[in-house]
């Protein structure tokens, strides 16, 4: 039947415009952690972060009326976040996940307290690159509307995996996570190196934050995350701690996130709660393949509190 | 989030606070002490400024608040769980409150009627239509406005902006309100071309910014050119669909400002005069009645302007209908009408008209509409 076909057709091509515009935060938010535990540290305030990189991002961008200005102003605030993380970490006896508990709620709090004037405002969004140009359909152009940051998310992702495999900085982040011991042997500072992953995965964070309140949905409001940041820390875990892993996850998470909203559309509305938890019960199928009864998490830095 | 802070963040806020008062002006064992005339409570369970649903009731609260011998108390973002009972009793037991507006649907059952049975003096006002007089206390009450008629009206601007005679509407859950409106959307559009269809997405939840943008995005991609809405906070769907080039119809309070254009016109609550009404009863020494229902003749609900894209002949059946709601007594569901599964809602000759009870357990989509309950 013609019309069914085109039915699937645009489900598809749902999926994968899905895709493009809902993974552009879990990979920045993955990355960053993936950073971060790769220096042996988890940061689960990376989701307090990103509301608040959400937030800082819309106000700097409403009140300059430059939309970079907003993501740089995400990624300052997530720096300053991931190196409270870092520094809190650095003294004795305390636990990185519980302060981790504690950054989110602070940073969410955080960002609901000063984001009140910025609800209401319509603030500048980020360009988007339109690689559908050369598509007649309106449905395909507005599927490959690719926004600059999920490009630039996709070269980091490269580029983060280069530098753990071929340069001194990634053995050094590598050493740091997987013994502490060792790299102490080798005269690194452990605290130092750690608090340097944490910020910068803190900006990263900070940064999938403002694509969220700049791009897409692009406004900001105290809704704007349903739990991407928490997302994306599972996602590290599930892209087995590998950088160019965490695309393809974040790319599958945001493809069956599409699923639900795409189904209804074509008039497969039953049971659409069950598709909206699609993304979710893809997880535990692929964790669950993937796991092992015999081993330890694969991959996982050796240092990982949760992984000891 | 909240639910992991236990007690309240508010009764923990205001027992510091009055402790911390208390010890420094009076010392010890001081009371906290209550404002003197009416203290009337208003519980969100949004942002109050989400230009929306929360927003409609937050400037309904801000009018009683220029009220002489009336103290408001607010508090936002209080989900439909047992924060929002700790709420309550923190507005009653710190605040002092007498009257209390819970305003989200989900608060009444159970949290309203388990707090009601502890404070058989205080009065609660729920916004929505649960209330019975068989099944509940006498001071609790219901009011609600009838907003369907508004949605009414959107379909009849909305069908004569649509080229593809296919509209769409981002829904948060599938209870009676919300199915109401859908249906009233689809049969005002249907007034004008009876091969309009309207297809709904229920996104799950009152406020999920992104679904409502992936709701917003799969409907334009199969052609739909109108939009409209019913989530907490409008403002993602009628910014995306206007991105997407559709045209927009408004919800709850006036998105105008949104996207200029695009807006058609929209459905807003005019809460301002029910609660300075309420309140006045009250302050009056006399009692709300349980069940208060007004709409558009009764200045409960209100249209935003119609935008640059409709046409005059939209116009004029727009101002037409809307004088025909005005008089009472109007009916958006009537017979011969079927539900989208071939039921028989209503026989030839059969109405409901707006005031009727009826409606308020509505529990299907009308033919033409695209979608299912569950």
């Amino acid at each position: 039947m013609g019309e069914g076909d085109l039915g699937l057709w645009t489900v598809l091509l749902a999926m994968i415009g899905g895709a493009i515009r809902v993974s552009t935060p879990f990979i920045f938010v993955s990355l960053g952690e993936c950073l971060t535990e790769r220096s042996g540290r988890i940061n689960l305030g990376l989701e307090g972060t990103l509301v608040f990189g959400a937030m800082s991002g819309y106000a700097v961008a409403y009140e300059t009326s430059s939309a970079w200005a907003g993501v740089l102003a995400a990624a300052l605030a997530g720096t300053v976040f991931g190196l409270f993380h870092g520094w809190v970490c650095k003294l004795p006896r305390v636990n990185d996940i519980a302060i981790g508990i504690a950054l989110m709620l602070l940073g969410m709090g955080l960002a609901f307290f000063f984001g009140k004037p910025y609800i209401q405002p319509v603030a500048p969004d980020l360009p988007a690159i339109p690689l559908g140009f050369w598509s007649s359909s309106p449905q395909v152009e507005a599927a490959l509307r690719v926004n600059v940051l999920f490009v630039l998310g996709i070269a980091l992702a490269f580029f983060i995996a280069w530098l753990f495999r071929s340069t001194r900085i990634g053995l050094v982040i590598r050493v740091v996570g997987d013994s502490s011991d060792a790299a102490r042997a080798m005269g690194i500072s452990v605290d130092r190196v750690r608090l340097l992953a944490t910020a910068a995965g803190g900006a990263l964070a900070g940064i999938g934050g403002a694509y969220l309140s700049l791009y897409y949905p692009g406004s900001w409001n105290e809704g704007i995350s349903s739990g991407q940041g928490l997302m994306a820390v599972a996602l590290v875990i599930f892209a087995r701690w590998n950088p160019v892993n965490c695309i393809w996850a974040a790319l599958l998470f945001g493809a069956a996130g599409a699923l639900g909203p795409a189904l209804q559309s074509i008039g497969i509305s039953k049971g659409y709660y069950l598709s909206y938890a699609a993304p979710y019960v893809l997880t535990l199928i692929l964790l669950i393949a993937t796991s092992s009864t015999t081993r330890a998490v694969r991959c996982a830095p050796g240092e990982l509190s949760i992984t000891k | 989030m909240s639910m992991i802070v236990n007690p309240s963040r508010r009764s923990f806020i205001q027992g510091a606070a009055a402790l911390a008062g208390a010890t420094a002006l009076t010392g010890f064992g001081a009371a906290p002490a209550f404002a003197a005339g009416l203290t009337v409570g208003f519980i969100y369970v949004g942002p109050k400024d989400d230009f929306g649903y929360n927003q409609a009731h937050a400037e309904g609260a801000a009018a009683v608040k220029a009220m002489d011998g009336v103290t408001v108390i607010e508090e936002e973002n209080v989900p439909e769980t047992v924060d929002c009972q700790k709420t309550m009793e923190s507005m009653i037991n710190f605040d002092g409150a007498s009257l209390l507006f819970p305003t989200s649907f989900g608060y009444f059952d159970p949290h309203i009627l388990e707090v009601a049975a502890k404070q058989p003096g205080v009065r609660f006002q729920h916004a929505g239509g649960m209330w019975n007089a068989d099944k509940h206390p006498a001071h609790v009450g219901s009011y609600f406005g009838y907003i369907g008629m508004g949605q009414y009206l959107n379909g009849i601007a909305a069908a004569h902006a649509t080229k593809t005679k296919k509209i769409g509407f981002v829904a948060a859950k599938p209870i009676p309100q919300v199915l109401l409106n859908i249906n009233s959307f689809l049969l005002g559009a249907r007034s004008v071309d009876p091969e309009i269809t309207c297809q709904v997405i229920f996104t799950g939840e009152w406020s999920l910014a992104v679904k409502e943008a992936e709701a917003t995005n799969a409907l334009a991609d199969q052609g739909v050119d109108v939009i409209t809405c019913h989530v907490d906070g409008p403002k993602v769907v009628i910014q995306t669909a206007a991105g997407r080039g559709a045209f927009v119809c408004g919800y709850h309070a006036d998105q105008t400002a949104l996207a200029p254009e695009k807006y058609l016109t929209g459905a807003e609550w005019n809460w301002a005069k029910v609660y300075t009404d309420m309140v006045k009863t009250t302050l009056d020494g006399g009692t709300i009645d349980n069940f208060v229902r007004g709409g558009l003749a009764d200045g409960f609900i209100k249209m935003s302007p119609l935008g640059p894209a409709v046409p005059d002949a939209g116009r004029n059946q727009f101002e037409a209908v809307k004088a025909e709601i005005m008089k009472g007594g109007f009916a958006a569901i009537k017979g011969p009408l079927k539900d989208n599964g071939g039921n028989v809602i209503a026989e030839a000759g059969q109405s409901f008209v707006e005031t009727d009870v009826a409606l308020e357990s509505m529990n299907y989509l009308v033919e033409g509409v695209v979608g299912s309950l569950s």
